[in-house]
């Protein structure tokens, strides 16, 4: 299979997709047919949702469970520690630190 | 066809290094002196810094200075440690390697410790370099893999092609051992129902629960702010993609730290210690694990990265298979295969899964690894606490 596009799905019954190649913002995305504008650069192998997760609902990636999505997170949209968490231990980030760095 | 150097309990190494190890802290510095003007000849350095005695860390050390890649080993005491250096000895003697202990309180400091152990070491590498080989087969091998820097590449490309790799070995018959229970929090039940019966599958989910409890106390789980960075979002995502490196083989058994598998198959390394929470996190960092799959007999460790880490070890080397293909890019040095080709459609996970088999051979045909080539020696033993392994966890 050759995959054009810049993100993978990696199982059928997931609800965000992994970015395979860097999108940048404005970039138009076709996701599962209905074209989307990238709401913000993604860096490689970070996530997307491939449809509405509403808060509450599981994040499934590999066809399992990964975490909660702790907002309601639009299609398209980044998917990582500012709108979702772990089910078992909280996720430690240095993002604080960076300033403006990052 | 590999060939190794024989061992007298039948194993076979691929390499035929001298250990040097120390028995703490204190004796550290002499230790690596000893080495030092051998680090590009086989001559590596591995100890145990506490002066507190521990079961665990004793016979860690035991294994690693009987493991079939060591040919001799000089042991370096203080002298007053509480470190059981006869008992070691003995061990040592009784595998009929060349051993010797240098005391630095007895031998009168550090000047004529490292004398003494110079002159040692430098006549047993010169044996030990007249040593023959004979053939040896894959399914004498043991190889471990561990994933380190990971981030959201590593378990699309590099975890899963080493699992080709693990299931190719394991099908010639080798024994294969992942690890890291902590990175398995999310996936146990998946895990459990490949084990070889049902008891196993029991015990494998007690010791991912076990390390969930573990971490919990802690506070942090196996998590470090790069994964996050990497596009990691929570442990049970960097799970997922951890596990892709045992492969599809079945699950033979469940082995901790010093266990050799008894035979050809796939392992989990229960590697969170037992019993209440003592000495802190359980592997503070990559190194920590590499030693112990080295304990477990394995000839050479698989080392998955995606964010980018550099490390070898004592005593084994470490195939380093980068899954970032931007991070390959800038380290490229480092590495010994580029997983990240998968994300752009320049190779298939068979392809890549057939070269990190293939170089895993051609380590006991010559070949080296870049980590030994660049002389990367990492190793790091601390306090940890086992019960023996339960009656389920290693079927018939």
């Amino acid at each position: 299979m050759t995959n054009t596009l810049p993100f993978l799905l990696l199982d059928e019954r997931d609800n965000v997709l992994v970015v395979t190649r860097r999108i940048v913002l404005g970039d138009q995305l076709n996701i599962d047919g209905e074209i989307i504008e990238a709401m913000n650069d993604f860096p490689l192998a970070h996530k997307l949702a491939r449809r509405p997760i509403r808060a509450g609902e599981t994040v499934l990636k590999y066809g399992a469970p990964i975490g909660v999505a702790t907002a309601d997170i639009p299609r398209g949209a980044h998917v990582h520690v500012h709108n979702m968490k772990s089910g078992y231990t909280p996720t430690y980030t240095l993002d604080a630190e960076k300033g403006d760095e990052a | 066809m590999m060939q190794g150097y024989l061992r007298s309990d039948g194993r076979k190494g691929i390499r035929n290094i001298v250990a040097v190890g120390y028995l703490v802290e204190c004796a550290h510095h002499v230790a690596r002196e000893i080495a030092m003007p051998h680090r590009e000849e086989d001559v590596h350095v591995i100890g145990f810094p506490g002066c507190y005695p521990n079961d665990y860390a004793q016979r860690m050390m035991d294994r690693l200075c009987t493991h079939p890649n060591v040919g001799a080993v000089l042991l370096v005491s203080l002298g007053c440690e509480s470190f059981n250096k006869y008992g070691l000895e003995r061990a040592v003697r009784a595998t009929g390697r060349p051993v010797k202990t240098i005391t630095i309180q007895a031998t009168g400091g550090t000047r004529s410790s490292i004398a003494e152990g110079r002159a040692w070491v430098a006549e047993q590498r010169a044996a030990l370099d007249e040593m023959q080989t004979v053939p040896m087969d894959e399914s004498e091998l043991v190889v471990g893999t561990v994933c380190g820097g990971s981030d959201g590449t590593s378990g699309i490309t590099g975890n899963p092609a080493a699992g080709r790799a693990f299931d190719r070995l394991v099908a010639a018959g080798a024994a294969c051992i992942f690890e890291e229970t902590g990175e398995l929090i999310g996936c146990e039940h998946i895990m459990a129902s490949r084990a070889i019966n049902p008891a196993l599958g029991q015990e494998l989910e007690a010791s991912v629960a076990k390390a969930a409890r573990y971490y919990a106390t802690l506070g942090y789980g196996s998590f470090a702010a790069g994964n996050a960075d990497g596009g990691l979002s929570t442990i049970e995502e960097k799970s997922m993609g951890a596990y892709a490196k045992s492969g599809s083989s079945p699950l033979s058994g469940m082995i901790k730290p010093g266990d050799v598998p008894p035979k050809g198959g796939l392992y989990l390394l229960d590697v969170v210690p037992d019993g209440e929470v003592r000495f802190g996190f359980p592997n503070i960092n990559d190194n920590a694990e590499i030693a112990e799959l080295i304990a477990c007999g394995a000839h050479a460790v698989y080392f998955v990265t995606g964010r980018g880490s550099v490390v070898g070890s004592a005593v084994s080397p470490v195939i380093k298979i980068c899954a970032n293909p931007e991070t390959y890019r800038r380290m490229a040095d480092d590495m010994d295969v580029d997983a990240g080709r998968i994300l752009d459609g320049r190779a298939t996970l068979d392809q890549v899964g057939q070269e990190i088999y293939d170089l895993t051979l051609s380590l006991g045909q010559g070949k080296r690894t870049r980590s030994e080539d660049l002389c990367h020696q990492e190793f790091i033993l601390t306090y940890k606490s086992f019960e023996p392994l339960g009656p389920s966890c290693l079927p018939h």
